[in-house]
C-alpha cells in the first residue's frame, strides 16, 4: 500500500509561542521548532501498515526551509521519500489555502492508496485540514481515528470524539487522521538517521504545483487578523497555607464570588 | 436582515447547550436560522427548544442516510442553504466534528474559515470574531475578507440569552451521496458519562493531577465534582500515569475548557496544562508545593494536602446546598 503522510513543523508547546507584531503571523524565531508530536504517530502508523503490507511511504509537508528538519525526522523514522512545498509566497496562508496547496502536493505523488495525517496541529488547531483535503480530493474522510484496520480495499477506523466511539468504513483511497491514542511512535535509530540523509526530498514551489502565487499567503487569504495582543498574564490571586481550614476557606471564597 | 445559519448540535433530537449559545451569538449578527441534520422527525423534536432560544427558522435536513454518513450530510445541508439564503455567517460548534464540518464547508463555498471563536460581534457590515490562540496566551481579532464567514465557536464561551423565535420549519433536501466518497458509520458507542456534564460544556470543572496519586484516589476528585455538579478532568500527567481515562484530559493535547470555575487538585500547572484551561473565568488550586506554577494563575490558592482540603470543601459545598 502506498501511503502519503502529512507532517507539519510547529513551535514546541513547551516553549513560549509568539505572534509577530508586523503581520500577526507565527513568530518562527521565538520558539523551538519541532515535528508536531501527533505527526510522529501518523508516520508510525504509516510505517506499521507498510511493514505489514509493503508499499512506499511519502512524506508531504508545507513550510519554510527549516521545515526540512521535521521532514528529515520523519524520514529517519523510516519513511521513504518526501515532497516539501516551500515558497515565500506561502507566508501567512490560512487553513483553506493550506489545504488547497497540500491537496495539489499530494496530487504529485503517484498511485497513493491512503493519506494519513495527525488529527490536529498544536499551533493552528483548526483540526480540519485532513477533512478539507478529503473535500478537495473527493475522497472518504475517516478522521479522529484511534485504530485503523484494513480488509482488502476497505479501511475501517474507530473514530473517537466527544460523542463517543463510532466505527467508520470506506473504500480506498481515503483520508485518515489519527489521534494521540493510535500508537507509540518509534525513535529514529542511528542507522535511520544516516539513511535519511540520502533519501530524496523533492522541494517544490507553488508555481510547480500550478498554483498562482496570488492565491496563497497573506494577500490571497480569505480571512484577516485585525489585531493580536498577548493576553495580559493572569495575576496570582489570594493564596493561603492550609491550617486545617483550607477547604472551608475555598468554600467561603466561592460563596463570595457567587459561584456556589 | 440576513439570516445566520446555526448548525444544531444534538444527540437524537436533544439539543446541546452549545446550540443555544450559537443561537444567542447569531442574534447579534442577524436572523438566527437553526439547521437540523438528522433522522426524519428530529427537527420536530427540537423545534420548541430552538424557538425558546430565538430561532426564527428551523431548517430540517432529514434522511436516514444523514445519520449513517460521517460529516458530509451536515456540509451538504449548510452548503445548500448558504447558496439559497446568502447568510451573514455560518456558526458551528467548535467540537471535533464541528470543526471538520466548518473546514469542509469553507472549502466548498469559498468562505473564510475562523476557528475556535470565543466571541462574535457585528462591526459595521463585518462579522468580527475573537480567538484565543496558543492556549489562551494571545487574543486575536479576525474577520473573513472574502465569501461567507464560516465560524466555529468554542462551547461555553457565549452566554445563553433566551428569546422567542417563530421557528418556522422548512425542509431542505439533501443531495444523493456517492458511496465511494464517504465514510459510512457501521457502529456507535456513545460516551457513557453517567450524570456528570460533558467536560467542554460544563460550567464547573474539577481536575486532578499527578498529586492525586492513584486511580482509586480519583474518587476524591469525583466526589467534589458531584457536590458541585461539575465535570471531572485530569492533567496529562494523571492520564499518562493511568489514573484517569484519556477522554478527560485537559490541556494542549487534550480538551480545552473555559468554565466559570476550574478547580485544580494536585496539578502543578505545566504550560501544556495551562493551555487547556487558563481561559477559565475563576481558577482555584490546591497543591502541596508552594512553588507550583498553577498558583501564578489561580484566583484562589491553598498550599496544602489535597486529601485534607478537597474532602473538607466537598463537605462544605454539600452543607451549603442543604
Amino acid at each position: 500500500m502506498n501511503i502519503v503522510v502529512l507532517v507539519k513543523q510547529v513551535p514546541d508547546t513547551w516553549s513560549e509561542r509568539k505572534l509577530t507584531d508586523a503581520d500577526h503571523t507565527l513568530d518562527r524565531e521565538a520558539a523551538d521548532a519541532v515535528l508536531d508530536e501527533i505527526n510522529e504517530r501518523a508516520v508510525e502508523e504509516a510505517l506499521r501498515i507498510k511493514e505489514a503490507q509493503g508499499g512506499e511511504v511519502t512524506v508531504v509537508s508545507m513550510g519554510p526551509d527549516r521545515a526540512t528538519d521535521a521532514i528529515r525526522k520523519a524520514l529517519s523514522m523510516g519513511a521513504d521519500k518526501a515532497v516539501h512545498v516551500s515558497d515565500e509566497a506561502l507566508h501567512g496562508s490560512d487553513a483553506v489555502q493550506t489545504a488547497r496547496v497540500l491537496a495539489k502536493a499530494i496530487g504529485t505523488v503517484e498511485g497513493y492508496d491512503l493519506i494519513l495525517a495527525g488529527n490536529e496541529a498544536t499551533d493552528g488547531r483548526a483540526g480540519a485540514v485532513p477533512a478539507m483535503i478529503a473535500e478537495l480530493l473527493g475522497l472518504p474522510q475517516l478522521t479522529q481515528a484511534r485504530k485503523v484496520s484494513f480488509d482488502g480495499s476497505t479501511v475501517t477506523v474507530e473514530r473517537e470524539t466527544e460523542e463517543g466511539l463510532t466505527t467508520v468504513q470506506a473504500s480506498l483511497p481515503a483520508v485518515v487522521s489519527v489521534t494521540e491514542k493510535i500508537n507509540e511512535p518509534r525513535y529514529p535509530s542511528f542507522k535511520g538517521i544516516m539513511a535519511a540523509k540520502k533519501k530524496p526530498v523533492n522541494t517544490v514551489t507553488v508555481a510547480d504545483l500550478g498554483i498562482d502565487a496570488g492565491e496563497v499567503g497573506l494577500a490571497g487569504a480569505l480571512t484577516t487578523v485585525l489585531e493580536a495582543a498577548p493576553k495580559p498574564p493572569r495575576t496570582a490571586g489570594e493564596r493561603v497555607e492550609d491550617d486545617g481550614t483550607g477547604g472551608t476557606k475555598i468554600a467561603e471564597y466561592l460563596v463570595g464570588q457567587k459561584l456556589i | 436582515m440576513s439570516e445566520v445559519l446555526v448548525l444544531v448540535d444534538h444527540t437524537d433530537g436533544e439539543a446541546k447547550k452549545v446550540t443555544f449559545e450559537l443561537l444567542s451569538a447569531a442574534r447579534r449578527l442577524g436572523e438566527p436560522a437553526a439547521v437540523v441534520v438528522g433522522a426524519p422527525g428530529t427537527a420536530a423534536k427540537l423545534r420548541d427548544a430552538l424557538a425558546r432560544h430565538g430561532a426564527a427558522k428551523v431548517y430540517a435536513a432529514e434522511s436516514d442516510e444523514a445519520t449513517n454518513v460521517l460529516v458530509t450530510p451536515k456540509v451538504d445541508a449548510l452548503a445548500t442553504l448558504a447558496e439559497r439564503v446568502s447568510p451573514a455567517a455560518v456558526l458551528v460548534p467548535s467540537t471535533l466534528e464541528g470543526k471538520e464540518v466548518a473546514g469542509r464547508l469553507a472549502v466548498r463555498i469559498g468562505g473564510g474559515l475562523l476557528v475556535e471563536a470565543v466571541d462574535v460581534v457585528a462591526d459595521g457590515g463585518d462579522v468580527v470574531v475573537t480567538q484565543s490562540v496558543f492556549g489562551g496566551s494571545y487574543v486575536v481579532k479576525a474577520k473573513a475578507t472574502k465569501g461567507t464567514p464560516v465560524i466555529s465557536v468554542r462551547p461555553g464561551s457565549i452566554d445563553v440569552e433566551p428569546a422567542e423565535g417563530a421557528a418556522a420549519e422548512e425542509s431542505v433536501e439533501l443531495p444523493a451521496l456517492d458511496a465511494a466518497k464517504h465514510g459510512r458509520i457501521t457502529d456507535r458507542q456513545p460516551v457513557v458519562g453517567g450524570d456528570r456534564p460533558e467536560l467542554t460544556e460544563a460550567s464547573v470543572v474539577v481536575s486532578g493531577g499527578r498529586g492525586v496519586g492513584s486511580a482509586e484516589n480519583f474518587e476524591i476528585v469525583e466526589k467534589l465534582a458531584d457536590a458541585l455538579g461539575a465535570a471531572v478532568g485530569a492533567s496529562r500527567a494523571a492520564v499518562d500515569s493511568g489514573y484517569y481515562p484519556h477522554q478527560f484530559q485537559v490541556g494542549q493535547t487534550g480538551k480545552t475548557v473555559s468554565p466559570q470555575l476550574y478547580i485544580a487538585l494536585g496539578i502543578s500547572g505545566a504550560i501544556q496544562h495551562r493551555a487547556g484551561m487558563q481561559t477559565s473565568k475563576t481558577i482555584v488550586a490546591v497543591n502541596k508545593d508552594p512553588e507550583a506554577p498553577i498558583f501564578e494563575i489561580a484566583d484562589f490558592g491553598v498550599v496544602g494536602d489535597l486529601f485534607k482540603v478537597a474532602p473538607q470543601l466537598t463537605e462544605e459545598v454539600t452543607k451549603r446546598k442543604g
